[in-house]
């Protein structure tokens, strides 16, 4: 029996386990939206393509499974392009579908013609120009398997008008033929058995987690690993979650805004172990002084991160959590009392803390939010200052529960992900802790949680100003507050209008019973909270300095 | 140092974009690429020359193995191997000059393809230190056109860069 190119699409996708689509209608997608009204998938309409591929990775970031977006061609594509480099930077597995002009009118400029296929090469793992309908069941499974394996990223499929509206056989491969592509998880016993060498020989260890450990699920392998050291363990942005904040070897984050002991430790450590971790330049400040003492072990699933962007003496190639595992299976537990009370006392000496003087503060709205969840919340962020506070002063213990833009740094993230995680957890309580400016770049969004019934909650870390940027400008620019200083609009008017519900706070005592309101309501909520207008992130690592070198 | 890549590829559409947009955006110079079929129609070969040192090639490497179309890159630069390039050249000729470059030509074993009233065109290959001989003998004459096809290499003896029976095997189960 034949299908058309739109309905095997679906079929595909179906086959998948794929059960939400966040999407926009446009000419070239019609005939894939008309299958998609009989299948058997939620259909979530963003406000904006970016918006959609937000809410996918948001989804993706949550629940583990690949989040699918779909958009028109031409403009509808290229509205994707930020929400994919996006997922490309924090390794989020999303599969981007569009619609294309039909092959006659291919590379003629016609009317919505990208070459989206072109624009993204450099922001995707892999990507497809569909040529005809029998390819798509291939393609689909394919794109899939490319973008949850190895190193998870973002695969596009481009599927021309003419292929979704043809019809061709529904043939579902059964083999995958792919001979480039080999992704590793067991690392080469020799590399680990280096690594162990190191480890035994060291007396100032210190693990360094990023990302990998969620995406590979190693918590548990990384805690037992932890603990068998005795090893203090930082995370990066991307790691938080990865390993418990409350756990008595956590350092908390390192880098640019990270805890004044994790950086310490980084400086005097005599072995570093970076698992699942990709030395970003935020996180090694300036890199002739990074770790320079230090041994790296650097445990990584993509060859290529290994040797980047720091010397590293042991590469260990292959899944984290499969890694941790061969080591463990080898390693001695060693105890290292004299690191471990050296570390303590700059715990106690430097702690993240903050000039309480009784006004409403931003890192004391999140401390409440942390304590009314109980640290079991979602929570989302947009870019800046608000997401370091987050960062800094929500202590997160379990992974997935942080989701935040960490490699690319997209203000306007945070509710479209927001969207996407109540969308793929709709039991959990979601959180998308913002700043005034980046709620603004996707705050239409706001209408989708509305319109789908995703209570999704948004508090707003209101300062009035382009707050990270105005920070830089005070602490680098000699105060000159060039064009950072917002005019906002009533969000509180604003989230009613479209159907919310809105709360302003401006003083300290009012921040408990609104949270509580917030939670306990049905409905998404956006709280506008007038905090400090020029409370800054500290401790700092002043750009391209060492990480010993802080501020505050 | 110089290096000589024999990268095996999938023969898809936008291959060669991929790989050369990889080398762009990373700030890596590609000194020669050159590309075609390999005796597999479904697989093609590109020889990439590649200046840099060790952790610029290895950076390289890492990189194009990531791309899902690439199936095999082998660093030909330290083995025994063979490369050669085509080169066109077009040169200005006068009566007087003519049976000079001709001469020219004989020494250099190269081959005149098409003759006009006054210009001469010379195929010549070989590898790059006779092509640039050659190229700077003809300069005095005037060359008034010239196009290089980039190195292609392949390792001497029974060695070769191919995707072998039990890989092709593999990869399909």
């Amino acid at each position: 029996m034949n299908y058309s190119g739109a309905e095997i699409l679906i079929k595909s996708l179906e086959a998948e386990n794929v059960d939400t689509i966040f999407g926009y209608p446009g000419g070239q997608v019609l005939p894939i939206y008309d299958a998609l009204y009989d299948a058997d998938i939620r259909h979530i309409l963003c406000r904006h393509e970016q918006g959609a591929a937000h809410a996918a990775d948001g989804y993706a970031r949550a629940t583990g499974r690949p989040g699918v977006c779909l958009a028109t061609s031409g403009p509808g594509a290229t509205n994707l392009v930020t929400g994919i480099a996006n997922a490309h930077m924090d390794s989020v597995p999303l599969v981007a579908i569009t619609g294309q002009v039909p092959w006659s009118l291919l590379g003629r400029d016609s009317f919505q013609e990208a070459d989206i296929t072109g624009i993204t090469l450099p922001i995707t793992k892999h990507s497809y120009l569909v040529r005809d309908p029998s390819e798509l069941a291939r393609i689909v499974k394919e794109a899939f398997y490319i973008a949850t394996t190895g190193r998870p990223g973002p695969v596009l499929i481009d599927i021309p008008k003419d292929v979704s509206s043809t019809s061709s056989e529904y043939i579902v491969p059964e083999e995958l033929h792919l001979p480039g592509y080999k992704p590793v998880s067991e690392a080469d016993p020799r590399q680990v058995l280096e690594a162990a060498k190191a480890i035994a020989k060291s007396e100032r260890p210190v693990i360094y987690a990023g990302g990998g450990v969620v995406i590979s699920g190693a918590q548990d392998e990384l805690v037992r690993f932890a603990e068998l050291l005795m090893a203090p363990v930082a995370t990066t942005l991307m790691g938080l979650g990865g390993f418990p904040g409350n756990h008595p070897l956590s350092l908390g984050m390192l880098g640019m805004h990270g805890t004044k002991y994790a950086n310490f430790a980084v400086c005097e450590c005599d072995l570093l172990i970076a698992v699942g971790a990709r030395f970003d330049d935020r996180v090694t400040g300036k890199l002739e002084t990074f770790a320079n003492e230090a041994k790296v072990i650097h445990i990584d699933i993509d060859p290529a991160e290994i040797g980047k962007n720091v010397r590293v003496d042991i590469p260990v190639n292959g899944d984290v959590k499969i890694v941790l595992k061969q080591l463990m299976d080898i390693l001695q537990p060693r105890l290292g009392e004299a690191w471990r009370e050296k570390i303590q006392t700059w715990k106690k000496e430097y702690p993240i803390d903050f000039c309480d003087n009784g006004e409403l503060k931003p890192q004391a709205v999140i401390q409440e939010i942390y304590r009314q969840t109980g640290g079991d919340a979602r929570i989302t962020t947009e870019v800046g200052q608000h997401q370091m506070w987050t960062a800094q002063y929500y202590t997160f213990s379990k992974p997935r529960s942080f989701i935040s833009s960490g490699g690319l740094g997209t203000m306007g993230y945070g509710m479209p992900a927001a969207i996407g995680v109540q969308a793929g957890c709709p039991d959990d309580t979601v959180f998308d802790i913002a700043g005034d400016g980046s709620i603004q770049m996707n705050i239409q969004e706001l209408c989708t949680a509305v319109n789908y019934e995703l209570p999704i909650n948004v508090a707003v870390m209101d300062n009035g100003f382009l707050g990270m940027v105005r920070q830089w400008q005070e602490l680098f620019y000699n105060r000159r507050y060039s064009h950072t200083k917002l005019f906002n609009p009533d969000f509180v008017k604003l989230a009613e209008a479209y159907g919310a519900e809105g709360f302003r706070v401006t003083k300290r005592s009012e921040i408990t019973p609104v949270l509580e309101q917030a939670i306990r309501s049905s409905k998404p909520v956006m709280i506008d909270f007038m905090v400090e207008s020029e409370e800054n992130v500290m401790p700092m690592v002043p750009p391209g300095e060492s990480l010993s070198k802080m501020l505050g | 140092m110089t290096h000589t890549l024999a990268v095996l590829v999938e023969n898809t559409p936008g291959i060669l974009a991929r790989v050369a947009g990889l080398f762009s955006r990373r700030g890596f110079n590609i000194d020669s690429l050159a590309v075609g079929r390999s005796e597999d129609p479904g697989i093609s070969r590109m020889t990439i020359v590649v200046e840099g040192d060790d952790s610029i090639l290895e950076q390289v490497t890492k990189q194009l193995h990531k791309l899902i179309d690439v199936i095999k890159i082998t660093d030909v630069t330290r083995d025994d191997f063979v490369d050669r390039e085509l080169v066109m050249i077009k040169v200005n000729t006068e009566t007087s000059t003519r049976a000079e470059i001709m001469q020219l030509v004989d020494i250099f074993r190269a081959r005149i393809v098409d003759v006009g009233p006054k210009s001469l065109t010379i195929e010549v290959t070989g590898y790059e230190s006779k092509i640039n001989a050659f190229e700077n003998s003809l300069r005095p004459f005037g060359i008034l056109e010239m196009v290089r096809t980039g190195k292609v290499a392949m390792l001497r003896g029974f060695k070769s860069i191919t995707i072998n029976e039990r890989q092709k095997r593999e990869d399909t189960n």
